[in-house]
């Protein structure tokens, strides 16, 4: 039997706000527990929440940049539900009437393009903390998160695999990097994600019942958790049971989804308009200014770095996946002499290959664009060859040095002087006269052997067309 | 001394012919005598009340004193006050000390107002009797046994019995007019959004509404002035500039305006009562307004509209209070994280607050929420539109504030729908926003009652305008009860 995924997400990004959505106190991650709430974010008698403009600002950015309607009026409500690290007992979100809806964006998954609908993406506060280890059985609560501005982006269920999810969610996540309206760190938590899945037997129209897998704070983990859950509803299914709608969380330690809740009780939130904030009122004006101030969005640049730079489609969606490797991109062109291509396959193949192996951010790069601008320059201007410039690469990486002091201490300089290049093809033709005898009777494909062995006596430093040309000089006509 | 008004007080004390100290302890003795039998104060601040005084004598001596500095006022215990005890009328936040000021403390105390003390409330400004305070009741200083009217029942009673020249109240479906009615003193309730409601510990958001509570309109005029005014920590807090209060208050009120509303005199209205505030309506006549009748024909919607909307707010206002960061903590409480929260709230709630929060959470909820909160908004935006048209044909509305003059304590506990339909009169200002006044228009059996005047969004002045010129006529505001001479 052959089954179809469904899935749609509810990615959360962190609006990047000096300070929360409905205070003054500052979002920086990592202080002190509760040193960064205030009254407001601790929900004390008789405050009240006053908006951050700048979030709504950020808001209109993204549903510009996503085709969304931006609406004229959207409403804050109240969810209400009781949680110790909810101090208010409410959060603050939009129901009814969210700030952005109705937009699209689109993905390329291997050779497919498709487009995901962007159902809504609203405002809303986050939480505090529940710290349930460290405190002798007891629960501690960590209220500086509470207030930090979200903004939930909710696609329609769309995306039909794993790995289109996560294809997805790495585009979304790229955007709003784009957009500067959020840091995109996984690691503190500035961008998560909740899944629902579910499965239909292919050719159905109607949806099956979804389950919601919670906070998935990676993009591995979004895919492989999905692959678990969607197998696990095919297996239930194809066993004669019924899935049933709940909250689950991955666990992988085990590679397996459990229920969020030993008993799944029905949630009432309780929704209301919160009459402490007006409705927020957004004129063609504001989007006006809003649109003026977008920075250049992916299509845009890919398209941009084709042209301008004249490089392959495929590198140029390579560059400009991450905003941050396509700003390194072009800091690296603008300080080489090397041809933007050259660049561009440096940064895709080393750079990218040794990011990965260690699992960096563009932004930890252990060679910065200045650097590689100056290797490429070494190369380009022949101090060094192609492939000793990867071995000088490597030794940046590994912190060794700067380019210039690795090419010098090393004596990797190229050997460019035709004595000495000379002397060393005199010494190969000495030494080889069998395959000195086969070039002269016509079979010149020898050559490449000889240079070869040049450059072997020269440890590779010796520019190669040279020695191609002095090899063919001395050897001298074949017959 | 203690039974001259604000403004008269003022004066005095720019003319040195008392100082702020001297007023101040002569009060703070007055409420150490008589307090015990009213009950009017849950708090008192002698310390802070005497350094204050002290300091308003010294910016009086520098020629630096607005009208209000050096005299002594109570804050209504709603009001957050920095370092003070605010509870709020209850056991929930008996042992709460707020570590800031509500704006209408703070600009009130900028101006150089004395702080005497936080007075009695119904908890959570719960209540039209003062009754479900977890204080206990305040008397009416016209006759023991009797209610001063709620929920700013501690506020009206101090100012009526000549304990403090003015107090600070709020007002959601009433609770500063009706105290105001059956005490025999002067409430404004201001524009939605006039006064600030930063650190005024929430009610109902979209109605709450602070105001003074003072025994002339010229007084509540110079309290007004010093509360209201944009706050940029309270996002419903008008941006209009303050408009000049007092200096409005000596217009004539010839061929003003005014409409009673008939259906305001139906049979539940008290007949003498009714006498009353006809023959108030006949003073302003005399005056020069000219009466007509306006129709506000949903105004009998509008118990029934609050008692949805109100408690639907209160519900989710109240939530914060969880025993977790500060408030009640049941020495019961367990580990279990449900049953803590019921202890805490179970036993910290009063009667009256939890059956609101129950209401609130049930018109809320999934399946009711169209037919009661929806329903309710409905019902509100037609209650506006009555006023709003009735405001085409009239400058101000006037009528009874109350249905009868003050009751027994006790009466009414039993029998919430009897208890709600007190501020039957009062809530559609509330709903629709507006801001309205009680002003001292007779006696019946001995007892005050009020006439209540409601004016369109903003038009403070013009209140408190018709309510100085009918004082100016009148001297039912002067009338004080005999025990508190």
């Amino acid at each position: 039997m052959d089954w179809e995924i469904v899935i749609g997400l509810e990615i959360h990004a962190q609006l990047a706000t000096r300070s929360k959505i409905f205070s003054g106190a500052a979002t920086a991650y990592g202080a002190a527990a509760n040193s960064q709430a205030c009254l407001v974010d601790l929900g004390y008698p008789g405050v009240l929440p006053v908006l951050n403009a700048e979030v709504v600002n950020m808001a209109i950015r993204f549903g510009l940049a996503t085709g969304c309607t931006i609406a004229d009026v959207s409403v804050f409500a109240r969810k209400n539900y009781f949680y110790p690290d909810l101090p208010k007992g409410y959060q603050i979100s939009q129901y009814e009437l969210p700030i952005v809806h109705d937009g699209q964006l689109e993905i390329v998954n291997g050779d497919t393009r498709k487009t995901v609908r962007i159902v809504r993406a609203h405002l809303e506060e986050d939480a505090g903390k529940s710290l349930h280890e460290d405190f002798d059985g007891r629960t501690g609560i960590d209220l500086n998160r509470a207030g930090t501005p979200l903004l939930e982006i909710v696609s329609a269920p769309d995306l039909r695999s794993a790995s289109e999810a996560g294809t997805y969610m790495r585009r979304i996540h790229s955007l709003v990097q784009y957009l500067e309206i959020c840091d995109g760190n996984l690691e503190e938590g500035s961008f998560r994600c909740d899944a629902n899945v579910s499965v239909r037997r292919n050719g159905d129209t109607k949806l099956g019942t979804r389950t919601e897998l919670k906070n998935l704070n990676s993009f591995r983990f979004v895919e492989k958790a999905i692959e678990i859950e969607a197998q696990r509803q095919i297996d239930l299914i194809e066993d004669g049971g019924k899935v049933v709608q709940e909250t689950r969380l991955f666990d992988p330690n085990r590679s397996v989804t459990r229920p969020m809740r030993s008993k799944e009780e029905a949630n009432d939130y309780r929704y209301f308009p919160d009459p402490d904030l007006l409705p927020v009122q957004i004129s063609a004006q504001r989007i006006a200014e809003v649109r003026n101030g977008l920075p250049e969005l992916p299509d845009a640049k890919r398209d941009r770095f084709c042209s301008e730079y004249e490089l392959s489609a495929y590198d140029a969606d390579v560059l400009t996946a991450q905003r941050a490797l396509a700003d390194y991109f072009e800091a690296v062109v603008a300080k080489t002499s090397a041809r933007p291509k050259i660049a561009a396959n440096w940064i895709t193949s080393e750079l990218l290959g040794a990011l990965n192996r260690e699992g960096l951010d563009v932004g930890a790069s252990r060679i910065d664009a200045p650097a590689l601008a100056n290797l490429l320059d070494r190369i380009t201007d022949a101090t060094i060859s192609g492939k000793i410039g990867k071995e000088v690469f490597d030794a940046v990486w590994a912190g060794e040095g700067d380019v210039e002091s690795i090419i010098d201490e090393r004596g990797l300089r190229q050997i460019t002087d035709t004595a000495s290049i000379e002397a060393l093809v005199d010494e190969v033709l000495a030494a080889n006269p069998g395959q000195v005898e086969q070039y002269r009777s016509g079979k010149t494909q020898v050559i490449g052997f000889l240079v070869g062995q040049v450059m072997k006596a020269s440890k590779g430093k010796a520019n190669p067309q040279q020695v191609n040309t002095i090899l063919r000089d001395k050897l001298g006509p074949t017959q | 001394m203690h039974t001259q008004t604000l403004a008269q007080l003022s004066k005095a004390l720019r003319d040195k012919r008392i100082s702020s100290r001297e007023l101040t302890a002569l009060l703070l003795d007055r409420i150490a005598a008589h307090d015990d039998s009213l009950n009017c104060f849950i708090t008192t601040t002698p310390e802070l009340a005497l350094e204050q005084a002290a300091a308003a004598d010294a910016r009086i001596a520098a020629g630096e004193a607005t009208p209000l500095t050096g005299i002594p006022i109570a804050h209504k215990d709603i009001f957050c006050t920095s370092g003070v005890r605010t509870s709020c009328g209850s056991r929930m936040l008996h042992e709460f000390v707020s570590p800031y000021d509500a704006t209408v403390v703070a600009r009130l105390a900028a101006a150089g107002t004395v702080t005497l003390g936080k007075t009695n409330m119904d908890e959570f400004a719960m209540g039209s009797s003062n009754e479900t305070s977890f204080y206990g009741a305040v008397q009416n200083p016209w006759r023991s046994g009797l209610v001063p009217g709620g929920s700013s029942g501690g506020s009206a009673a101090a100012v009526a019995a000549r304990l403090c020249p003015a107090a600070t109240g709020t007002d959601t479906g009433g609770s500063i007019r009706q105290p105001a009615a059956l005490t025999g003193v002067t409430g404004l309730k201001p524009t939605y959004g006039r006064v600030s409601r930063y650190g005024m510990i929430a009610f109902a958001s979209s109605l709450d509404q602070a105001g003074p509570i003072t025994r002339t309109a010229q007084d509540a005029a110079l309290m007004l002035a010093a509360m209201s005014g944009f706050d940029e920590r309270d996002s419903t807090s008008l941006t209009d500039p303050v408009p000049d209060y007092v200096g409005e208050l000596a217009q004539r009120i010839d061929g003003l305006r005014i409409g009673v509303p008939e259906n305001f005199f139906d049979a539940g209205l008290d007949a003498d009562n009714a006498a009353a505030v006809r023959e108030a309506l006949a003073e302003l006549e005399r005056l020069g307004a000219k009466l007509s009748a306006v129709n506000l024909r949903n105004v009998h919607l509008s118990v029934p509209a609050y008692y949805v909307v109100a408690p639907a707010e209160a519900s989710s206002n109240l939530s914060r209070f969880d025993g977790i960061r500060f408030g009640y903590r049941s020495a019961r409480a367990g580990d279990d994280l449900r049953e803590f929260y019921m202890r805490n709230r179970g036993e910290g709630f009063g009667q009256e607050v939890k059956r609101r929060i129950l209401t609130g959470t049930y018109v809320l909820s999934a399946g009711y929420y169209d037919a009661y909160y929806l329903q309710a908004q409905k019902v509100r935006r037609l209650i506006s539109d009555d006023f709003a048209a009735a405001f085409k044909e009239v400058d101000v509305i006037a009528g009874p504030t109350t249905p009868t003059p003050a009751f027994p304590i006790g009466q009414k506990m039993d029998d919430p729908v009897q208890m709600y339909l007190n501020d039957i009169y009062t809530i559609g200002a509330n709903l629709a926003g507006l801001p309205a006044m009680s002003v001292p228009c007779g006696f019946v059996d001995d007892l005050p009652v009020g006439l209540q005047l409601i004016a369109p969004h903003r038009a403070e002045g013009l209140l408190l305008r018709v309510a100085h010129q009918f004082q100016l006529a009148t001297d039912w505001h002067t009338r004080q009860p005999a025990a508190f001479a």
